[in-house]
C-alpha cells in the first residue's frame, strides 16, 4: 500500500475495553463532581450577595424577566387550578352536604402545597430554561471567557442577579397566584356549589394559620433558589456548541422540576413536624 | 488612515527591556483526552510581538488563556507583570486581568450589548464616570475606524468589524500586553489586512507587547516586515527598528522551534518547510 498523506495509520492493538466496575465508578466520580460544582456555585451564589461588587442594574433587569415576566402564566394557571380544585372536592363534599367546606380545603391545598410547587414548576419551565440557554450561548461564544479576561467574576455578574430576582419574585408570583388561585375558587363554588362568596372567603381566611403561611413561603423560597442556580449551573456547564445549549435548556427544566417535587416532600414533612413542635 | 489613537499605554511595573513580560516554565496542561501542552517553555519579552504558529489543537489558544490566567496548568510555571499567575486565587487573577488585553478568535462580543456598552465594559467595571467614558469609548473606535457603529449591536456587524471591535474592547484601558488568539481566521484576505494593520499600528503606537495565535504564517511575516508610520500615517516596508518579532512553533504540546522570521525561512527541517508551503 502506498503511503499517502490521506492513509489512515491503523492502531497495531486496540485497547481493551473498560470493565462494569470502571465504568461505574466513573461514573460515580462525574455525579459526585457534579454535585460539588452544583454546591460551590450555590454556596458562590449566596456568598456574593454579602460583599461587592454588587450589580443592582442587572438584579432588576432579572427580576422583570423573571418576576414580571412570569405573570401572565402565574395568574392564568393560578385561576384555573383554584377553580378545578373547587369543582373536584365540591362535589364530594356535597355528598355529606359539607360544601361549606371547600373554601377551607382550597385554601390550605393552595397556601400550603399547590401556590408554591406550580408556581415553582411554572418558573422553572419558564425561567430555569431561559437562564440556561442565555449563559449557555455566552459559554460557548467565549462571552463568559471574555468577561473573566475582563476581570469581572461571572459568578457574581451572571449568577447572584439572577439567584437574588428568583428569591424576590417568585415569592411574590406565589402570593398572587394563591390569591388568584382563591379567586377562581371562589368564583367556582358561586357559580357551580352555589356557595356564597362571603362564606367562601371567610373560610378560607379563618382556616389558615401562621405556619401555613411559613410553609408556604419558606417553599417558595427554596424553589427559587433551586430554579436559578440549577439554570445557571446547566448554562455555565454547557459543552458541544448550539447542540449542547439545546441539552442544557431541557436539563434545566427537567432536574430544576424534579428537585423542586423532591424537595417540596421534604419540606411538607418537615414543616408538619415543626408544626407539632412549635 | 486618519484616525486619532488613545494615549500610550501603561508601563509594565515590573518589566523592563529585555526582561521577559510573559514567561512560561515547562508548562503541562491536559484534559480527559490527553495531555495537551507538555513541558511548554517560552518567554516575551517588553515590546516583542511573539506570533504562536501550530496545527489546530496543538494548544496554541490554551497557552494564550494561560497567559491570561483564564486556565492553570497541571505543572509548571506561568508568569506575567513579574508576578507568578499559576498560583493565584480566582480574585487576585480578576485583579491582574485589568492589565491585559485578550482578542478572542471570534471576538466574543457581549451580543446584548451595543458596540458602544461592549467597548466601555471595561471602564465601566472599573466605576469611571459616564462623562470620561464616552470620549474615550470614541477614541478607541475612532482608533480602528467603527466610530459610526456604537449604537449597533453585534449582531449587525460584519466579521472583520467584530474583530476590530473587540481590538478596540481590549485596548480601551490601555493594557501593555495583548494577546490576540486567530484573529484573522476565517477573513478575507483584505479584512485579514486591515486587521493586522491595526496590530501593527498598536504594536508601533503604543509599544504593545503581544502574543498572536495564528495558523496563517503570512500574518506573522506581516508583523515581521512591515511598521506602521505614525507620521505619515501608512503601513511601510521594512521592520520597525524597536519592533522584534519572533516565531514560535507548537508540535505536540511542546516548543518545535523557536526564533526569528530569518531563522524561520532558513531552516532545512521538513515539519517547518511545510508551514512555509
Amino acid at each position: 500500500m502506498s503511503d499517502t498523506p490521506l492513509q489512515v495509520t491503523q492502531p497495531d492493538s486496540t485497547p481493551a475495553p473498560p470493565s462494569v466496575v470502571e465504568v461505574l465508578t466513573e461514573v460515580a466520580k462525574n455525579a459526585v463532581l457534579k454535585v460539588q460544582d452544583y454546591a460551590e456555585l450555590c454556596g458562590r451564589s449566596l456568598s456574593n450577595l454579602f460583599s461587592k461588587p454588587r450589580y443592582h442594574q442587572d438584579t432588576l433587569d432579572q427580576m422583570d424577566d423573571i418576576g414580571v415576566g412570569s405573570l401572565p402564566i402565574v395568574l392564568l394557571s393560578g385561576f384555573f387550578i383554584g377553580a378545578v380544585m373547587v369543582l373536584q372536592t365540591g362535589s364530594q363534599f356535597q355528598r355529606f352536604g359539607q360544601v361549606s367546606l371547600t373554601g377551607d380545603i382550597v385554601s390550605l391545598a393552595l397556601v400550603r402545597e399547590l401556590g408554591p410547587t406550580i408556581t415553582g414548576l411554572l418558573v422553572a419551565g419558564r425561567c430555569a430554561s431561559g437562564i440556561a440557554s442565555e449563559l449557555g450561548s455566552m459559554q460557548v461564544t467565549e462571552q463568559v471567557d471574555a468577561m473573566r479576561a475582563m476581570g469581572t467574576d461571572p459568578s457574581r455578574k451572571l449568577i447572584s442577579p439572577r439567584v437574588l430576582a428568583a428569591l424576590i419574585t417568585v415569592p411574590l408570583l406565589t402570593t398572587i397566584s394563591v390569591f388568584i388561585g382563591l379567586v377562581g375558587g371562589m368564583v367556582a363554588s358561586v357559580f357551580s356549589l352555589r356557595l356564597s362568596a362571603t362564606t367562601f372567603w371567610q373560610r378560607a381566611i379563618a382556616i389558615l394559620e401562621f405556619s401555613d403561611l411559613m410553609q408556604g413561603f419558606t417553599k417558595s423560597l427554596v424553589f427559587a433558589f433551586i430554579l436559578s442556580t440549577v439554570g445557571c449551573y446547566q448554562g455555565l456547564n454547557v459543552r458541544g456548541g448550539t447542540q449542547g445549549v439545546g441539552r442544557a435548556t431541557t436539563q434545566a427544566v427537567v432536574v430544576s422540576s424534579v428537585l423542586i417535587i423532591v424537595a417540596d416532600t421534604f419540606l411538607t414533612k418537615l414543616a408538619l413536624y415543626l408544626a407539632d413542635k412549635l | 488612515m486618519a484616525a486619532s489613537v488613545p494615549g500610550p499605554p501603561a508601563a509594565p511595573p515590573q518589566s523592563a527591556n529585555g526582561t521577559p513580560v510573559i514567561a512560561f516554565d515547562n508548562v503541562w496542561l491536559g484534559f480527559d483526552e490527553g495531555p495537551i501542552l507538555q513541558g511548554l517553555s517560552f518567554a516575551a519579552r517588553r515590546g516583542e510581538t511573539l506570533v504562536l504558529l501550530g496545527e489546530t489543537g496543538t494548544g496554541k489558544t490554551l497557552s494564550l488563556k494561560l497567559a491570561a490566567g483564564l486556565l492553570r496548568p497541571d505543572r509548571g510555571s506561568v508568569q506575567a507583570l513579574g508576578q507568578e499567575i499559576s498560583s493565584k486565587s480566582e480574585d487576585e487573577l480578576l485583579q491582574f486581568r485589568r492589565q491585559i488585553g485578550f482578542v478572542f478568535q471570534e471576538g466574543a462580543l457581549f451580543d446584548s450589548l451595543t458596540v458602544g456598552e461592549n467597548v466601555a465594559y471595561r471602564l465601566v467595571e472599573d466605576g469611571a464616570d459616564e462623562q470620561s467614558v464616552e470620549p474615550q469609548v470614541r477614541e478607541v473606535l475612532r482608533f480602528v475606524e467603527l466610530e459610526h457603529t456604537a449604537n449597533m449591536l453585534p449582531s449587525e456587524l460584519s466579521g472583520g468589524m467584530r474583530r476590530r471591535v473587540s481590538i478596540a474592547r481590549a485596548l480601551v484601558n490601555r493594557p501593555p500586553i495583548v494577546l490576540y488568539d486567530s484573529p484573522t481566521a476565517g477573513l478575507d484576505p483584505i479584512t485579514s489586512q486591515t486587521i493586522i494593520t491595526l496590530i501593527l499600528r498598536l504594536r508601533d503606537v503604543y509599544g504593545v507587547t503581544a502574543i498572536m495565535a495564528t495558523h496563517r504564517l503570512q500574518d506573522g511575516f506581516a508583523l515581521a516586515n512591515f511598521h506602521f508610520d505614525s507620521k505619515t500615517r501608512t503601513v511601510r516596508r521594512g521592520a520597525a527598528s524597536d519592533a522584534v518579532t519572533r516565531f514560535l512553533v507548537l508540535r505536540d504540546g511542546h516548543t518545535y522551534f523557536e526564533g526569528s522570521p530569518e531563522e524561520l525561512l532558513k531552516s532545512s527541517d521538513k515539519y517547518l518547510q511545510r508551514f512555509l508551503i
